[in-house]
């Protein structure tokens, strides 16, 4: 599955004239994102942003700071507009429009990671990842215990944290604490995961853990990943898309955005040049 | 090198000091009123003090001893209600103004807000006089706690709202992201996480309503025998103390200093509860 975006237009029909196959080939498209303009007051942080996203696959976000990549990130579960932000443009999820339903519902099937740990202060490690389940009505008792097992051992936090369940969720340290907000978004059972730099401020061995445990969440899970970190993006995605200044630039195969980028500019970019 | 101008230099040095022993001079006279009314309380109400004085009722006129039993309960009582009145008023006023309050109408709520901070404490019993006692046609307890309602309301809803105010961002979007509503996010992530310094702001709302003898006078009125129905005159320790400091008995006078220096310890306490329970605010690791 191949998109190339220059500038705003979409260029399947050019690209179908070259490689048929590739196009025809049937796409199981979770997320769609078409002509999205995004906006903070007056200033426009997006433009015309399509981007399709397949079922299962890891989406890397790549381009340098101020490119709109968290502001794409937030649309798509709707945090943008919590954040005093306004849209336009339609953005599919299952072939549905995320702005007919309740922004409520959209969260609990699209979960999201953030660049900082942010686990909730007042509450044990146990009752962090439950919280989700237990103040959406989402699970009677029984089962929370399970569904909370089964997150953090998604999470990789299982084996570390199994015997201080009731420690404070602020007392761990900060790569476990983000792994405890991934397995928080993990617990309510989401269908999208979207990581805006979740190991930005990580050492690299949580963050090779991170990494390890996208590859992992690949199976259940569609991820759309933010990060500044070229050799991350290229480590852990299926396809990246390179934004510059609120535009993509180029959407491709991970491997051929590092190794033959057909734009210029992302060259530049991924090689270092500029950014 | 340039050589320095040694004139002014001196002349620099002087001003500085005398600055510094001006602001220095500044801060015990400041202090030294607390002082003099801590030590000079305690002086002159250290005899009264013993444990009749804490469980007993007032004596009839003419007997000396007797306690203050009764303004004691009374004054518990009068916050409580106070507190009842006051305080879910100025939570959910607090709630309204953090989380939506950046509108014309939040700004002059928060206006009027700190107009009311500032109302002098005898007007607001006056209020409470006509809300509470003319319809019911007696001073009562429930007058009393009403006028201490609206004394707090001030310092509570401007206290809850920076409170929530502190609250991180990004605890807000973490609550949001796993699909909780906005109010639920509110009062389930955001409450509990400002609850200590939300405390703060009520233990000092009960400080400064503790202390209020104006406009219990004509609620509560004051009562000397043992009373806890709501629905009549109740006693307290601040119209106590002005009761017996006018009086023309040694005795009554001396107890008046007695149960001055108990509320001003009281109000000390509660001030220093208050201190305990915020010093680590959120974020420091619990358990």
């Amino acid at each position: 599955m191949v998109i190339i975006r220059i500038k705003g237009t979409v260029m399947i029909e050019t690209l179908q004239k070259f490689s048929p196959a590739i196009v025809s080939h049937k796409m199981d498209l979770k997320l769609e994102a078409k002509t999205v303009n995004a906006f903070f007051g007056k200033t426009q942080a997006l433009q015309n942003v399509s981007l399709s996203i397949e079922k299962n696959h890891v989406v890397a976000i790549i381009g340098p700071s101020g490119c709109g990549k968290s502001t794409f990130l937030r649309c798509l579960n709707r945090m943008h507009e919590v954040a005093g932000g306004t849209m336009n443009g339609t953005i599919l999820l299952d072939g549905k429009d995320i702005h007919e339903n309740d922004p409520v519902n959209l969260r609990r099937r699209v979960g999201m990671v953030f660049q900082k740990a942010n686990p909730f202060p007042t509450m044990s490690i146990f009752d962090n990842v439950a919280a989700g389940l237990r103040l959406n009505g989402m699970a009677h008792n029984g089962h929370i215990a399970e569904i909370v097992e089964r997150s953090l051992q998604q999470a990789a936090l299982w084996n570390e944290v199994k015997d201080s369940l009731s420690k404070n969720g602020m007392s761990i340290s900060g790569g476990q604490q983000q792994r405890l907000c991934i397995a928080r978004a993990l617990a309510v059972n989401p269908e999208v995961l979207l990581m805006d730099e979740p190991a930005s401020a990580l050492d690299p061995i949580p963050t090779a853990k991170i990494e390890e445990l996208i590859y992992e969440l690949k199976k259940d899970y569609t991820i759309i990943i933010v990060t500044h970190n070229m050799q991350q993006a290229a480590r852990v995605s299926d396809e990246t898309a390179f934004f510059y200044l609120g535009e993509i630039i180029e959407f491709d195969n991970t491997k051929k955005i590092f190794t033959a980028p057909s734009i210029k500019q992302t060259e530049d970019y991924v090689t270092g040049r500029f950014g | 090198m340039k050589k320095i101008n040694y004139e002014k230099y001196h002349w620099r040095k002087i001003k500085s000091t005398t600055m510094t022993a001006l602001s220095i001079m500044s801060v015990v006279i400041a202090v030294i009123p607390l002082f003099l009314i801590f030590f000079y309380t305690l002086a002159q109400g250290i005899s009264a003090l013993n444990l009749d004085f804490f469980i007993h009722m007032p004596k009839p006129v003419g007997e000396t001893g007797g306690g203050m039993a009764n303004a004691l309960m009374g004054t518990a009582i009068l916050i409580g209600l106070g507190c009842l009145f006051g305080l879910p008023v100025s939570i959910f006023a607090g709630i309204y103004l953090a989380e939506h309050g950046n509108n014309t109408f939040g700004q002059i709520v928060r206006f009027f807000t700190d107009v009311l901070s500032g109302i002098p404490s005898i007007v607001v019993g006056v209020v409470a006089y006509i809300l509470v006692v003319v319809p019911m046609k007696q001073y009562s307890a429930l007058a009393g706690g009403v006028a201490l309602g609206i004394l707090m309301i001030p310092t509570a809803t401007r206290t809850t709202e920076e409170m929530i105010r502190l609250v991180p961002h990004s605890l807000r979007e973490a609550a949001l992201a796993i699909g909780l509503p906005q109010w639920k996010t509110t009062l389930r992530i955001i409450l509990p996480t400002a609850l200590k310094g939300i405390t703060t702001g009520v233990l000092l709302a009960i400080a400064r309503a503790a202390g209020e003898t104006a406009p219990l006078l004509f609620t509560a009125l004051g009562n000397r025998f043992w009373s806890t129905d709501l629905g009549h005159p109740m006693a307290s320790l601040t119209v106590f103390i002005y009761d017996y400091a006018k009086a023309p008995f040694e005795d009554w006078n001396r107890q008046a200093w007695g149960a001055a220096f108990v509320l001003i310890v009281l109000i000390f306490i509660v001030n220093m509860t208050f201190r305990f329970v915020t010093r680590g605010r959120y974020g420091d690791h619990q358990n």
